[in-house]
């Protein structure tokens, strides 16, 4: 799979303040989460993949446009939802998202088509007349999101695209990421501070701590793996042998005080062999439980980390 | 299909050409402008004058008119000459900045107050096309109020003097075009370097009137302290009128400047002084407008 972004050594500065230090990947996924603590450099991540900042050394490529080279061939091909209000309070939501749909290149007319067709798609449809500054903050993220995708990009910048909503309007706005990751035709990179919804939204996870890469991994990855992962609560006299037979059958296994047994199945192997192995050596399964090591875990390990990964 | 009951779907249709994406701005600023009441009276009064000075062409070249409205004497005062020329530039550009002021604070601000330049910016959009495009809303409007109206005055005045007389007054067409270039440009750079800097559009408004006359001032209070001339490098009025008096009538003028743009003739100071001053008033504009049109606040 070609790679949505490839960061080559890119460094950015403020003065001669260091924001971003040699960052150093190749992100490749459908849908990138994007996470850090306040300052960590994920914004200005962003702006530098949009060419507001131009790298101090290094380089970054968006879908194999280098961003300081190619800015506009980059521009053209993305589409942004900032993480601040972002709008013309006066005009109304059609309108805007029609002018912007327009300086993306489209044509009037087919602005003012596509402009209807996202404010029904976000949910806005009964009130695209109205003036933006009239709009509750749900509405606004919906409308920014609108103009995000009018110009049909190939890769869209989601910045904190969840921030102040209601629970509702967060599992709408969700929904919407989700729907538009299930198409398969553009890419995701979702900055948030909300592990929930990067969880929810996102198949890879690039983590950045004070300017560095502090981790990159492949959620579903991590989620298999975790699939791979039980603990068991076990009940009889033939512990031992069932451990033993555990053994054999390719697990690696790790046995605990009063009958808890950690175990690591094999690739192909089924729970229900477990079980199955279980009945055979007598003994009762009382508690199956797949490890979870949420993206919390992974995070709070990359933070403890520091630079490098985990 | 009914818009509502259609999904996203990526674009595949045509794009329009990138040098003219740009246009959309000033036309859906224009939109905006048509809906103002006061603008619209405000900008077909502005053609009033014109049209006097339409009017005051042809009587100076009908004497039955003349005699049936006793106004011989008039038009013997009156007389179609570079001066004629650079009072209706003067007075026209005065009501330029009038509408700069009321026009000008509208058009960056309302970007910046609401967060809305990432959003031009994110898309294959500079920050010169951004400018341009403000910037074009002004320049329209001013140029079919200052020069566009006369060099029509003038080539109604070369058709009834004759063929000889445009010939010998090629240089008034040429400083009307200029001179409110000259003008057009210096204020729609200043007007937007304030709206941009400036976020709350009465004060923008304001301060464009206070670098008009409050400078103008200050520059007359700088030479009667010092006991020099070169305050009035800060006074707009006399910059313009200078250079209008150069582009009009060349080294020797016989003209004041235009109405609103009196020179003191008595502590002239040179043009290319005056070109200098007002080269680097516009690069002062153009570097303000630099350091607020980003697409990302830099905290350094």
């Amino acid at each position: 799979m070609s790679p949505v972004i490839e960061l080559d050594a890119l460094e950015v500065r403020f003065g001669d303040r260091p924001i971003l230090k040699k960052l150093k990947a190749s992100l490749t996924g459908r849908s990138i989460g994007l996470l850090g603590p306040n300052g960590a450099g994920k914004s200005t991540l962003l702006s530098t993949l949009m060419g507001f900042h131009k790298p101090f050394s290094g380089a970054a490529r968006v879908l194999g446009h280098d961003v300081a080279r190619e800015a506009r061939t980059v521009r053209a091909l993305i589409g942004y939802m900032p993480e601040n209000d972002a709008f013309l309070a006066s005009m109304s939501g059609v309108r805007f998202v029609r002018l912007m749909a327009e300086l993306s290149g489209l044509p009037p007319k087919e602005a003012l088509e596509r402009a209807h067709e996202a404010f029904f798609y976000v949910g806005l449809g009964e009130v695209r007349y109205r003036a933006l500054g009239t709009y509750s903050l749900g509405m606004k993220q919906a409308a920014k999101l609108a103009q995000a995708i009018v110009h049909g990009p190939k890769l869209l910048f989601l910045d904190e695209p969840t921030n102040g909503l209601d629970p509702p309007a967060r599992t709408r706005m969700v929904q919407l990421i989700q729907e538009i990751r299930g198409r398969g035709d553009l890419s995701l990179i979702v900055s948030s501070h909300l592990l929930r919804d990067v969880e929810e939204c996102c198949d890879q996870v690039l983590i950045l701590k004070d300017g560095n890469i502090a981790a990159y991994c492949d959620l579903e990855e991590e989620r298999r793996a975790n699939r791979r992962f039980l603990e068991l609560e076990t009940r009889g006299e033939s512990n031992g042998c069932f451990v033993e037979a555990l053994d054999r059958l390719g697990c690696q296994t790790a046995a605990g005080a009063q009958g808890r047994i950690k175990v690591v199945m094999p690739e192909g192997l089924e729970v229900r062999c477990l079980y199955a192995l279980a009945a055979e050596q007598n003994v009762q399964i009382r508690r199956l439980t797949h490890k979870r090591d949420s993206l919390e875990d992974i995070f709070l390990k990359a933070m403890e980390a520091g630079s490098g990964g985990l | 299909m009914a818009v509502y009951k259609k999904s996203y779907r990526p674009y595949e249709g045509a794009y329009t050409a990138a040098w003219r994406r740009w246009l959309a701005i000033p036309r859906y600023a224009l939109e905006d402008l048509r809906r103002s009441r006061f603008l619209n009276i405000f900008y077909i009064a502005s053609f009033g004058y014109p049209l006097i000075a339409a009017i005051v062409i042809y009587l100076e070249h009908n004497v039955v008119a003349l005699e049936a409205l006793r106004a011989e004497r008039v038009a013997a005062i009156v007389s179609i000459d570079a001066g004629f020329f650079m009072s209706f530039l003067g007075w026209q550009s005065m009501l330029a900045l009038f509408l700069a002021a009321f026009i000008g604070p509208g058009l960056v601000s309302p970007d910046l107050a609401n967060g809305a330049l990432p959003l031009y910016l994110a898309r294959p959009f500079s920050r010169a096309e951004y400018v341009a495009g403000k910037a074009s809303v002004l320049v329209l409007l001013m140029s079919l109020m200052t020069w566009v109206p006369g060099l029509l005055l003038f080539a109604y005045e070369a058709y009834l003097e004759g063929r000889l007389w445009s010939l010998s007054h090629t240089r008034i067409a040429a400083g009307l075009f200029f001179g409110a270039w000259i003008w057009i440009v210096w204020l729609t750079l200043l007007a937007l370097a304030l709206s941009a800097w400036v976020k709350w559009k009465p004060a923008a408004g304001a301060l464009l009137f206070g670098v008009f006359f409050v400078a103008a001032g200050f520059g007359e209070a700088i030479n009667r302290v010092e006991d020099t001339r070169w305050g009035l490098l800060l006074s707009a009025p006399n910059v313009v009128g200078t250079l209008w008096e150069w582009l009009f009538e060349g080294a020797h003028p016989t003209a004041n400047g235009g109405v609103f743009f009196r020179v003191d003739q008595s502590a002239a100071i040179p043009v290319w002084m005056c070109s200098a001053a007002l080269a680097a008033a516009c690069l002062m504009c153009l570097y303000m407008l630099g350091r607020k049109i980003r697409g990302a606040e830099v905290a350094k």
